[in-house]
């Protein structure tokens, strides 16, 4: 899992029947120090997260588990919202 | 999921069973820009994407095979949805 930041979002009427009703979110991915780290990426939304949380995000397959039994063609999604972190 | 252009077909008489009736097009990754980004790549349809259409796309092998309603398919990159717009908050 990843940290990142919601920094926007998707709009497609036409997609995958799966994916009807699902959230999706372009999120950055973050370093432990909040510096962004990567390219942004869509993932889909399980936790009712919003434009500038800061969440973390899985990868893989796993990503459509949240929504079991229904499987989403998906690679990434959002699994939490971050309240704080402390490094070190 | 990454943004990406559908920016060409690709016909192949000769291929996997897995890949009959589906369509496989040739797309560009894109940066949030909409600049290219990296190589292009060629993914299996799901949604009946079109040539210059945006589409959003999965890399990843089993949500690729569950686009084209396979399982086992020897993919690793579908077309799951065209995209009408994105949004991006600039003050985030």
């Amino acid at each position: 899992m990843q940290l990142a930041r919601v920094i926007g979002h998707v709009v497609a009427t036409r997609k995958d029947d799966n994916l009807v009703g699902i959230k999706l979110l372009v999120v950055q991915p973050l370093t432990a120090e909040r510096q962004p780290a990567g390219r942004p990426l869509v993932a889909v939304d399980s936790v009712g997260a919003g434009t500038g949380e800061v969440v973390f995000f899985v990868r893989g397959k796993e990503a459509s588990f949240p929504f079991y039994p229904v499987e989403p063609p998906v690679d990434a999604g959002i699994v939490g919202i971050v309240d704080h972190w402390d490094v070190g | 999921m990454q943004l990406a252009r559908v920016i060409g077909t690709v016909v192949a008489t000769q291929k996997h069973r897995k890949f009959e009736g589906a369509k496989l097009l040739l797309v560009q990754p894109l940066n949030l820009d909409d600049t290219p980004r990296g190589p292009s790549l060629l993914a299996v349809d799901g949604v009946g994407a079109g040539v210059r259409e945006r589409v959003l796309i999965v890399l990843e092998g089993r949500a690729a095979g569950e686009a084209i309603g396979q399982k086992a398919a020897p993919v690793d990159a579908a077309i799951i949805g065209i995209v009408d717009h994105v949004e991006i908050d600039a003050a985030v």
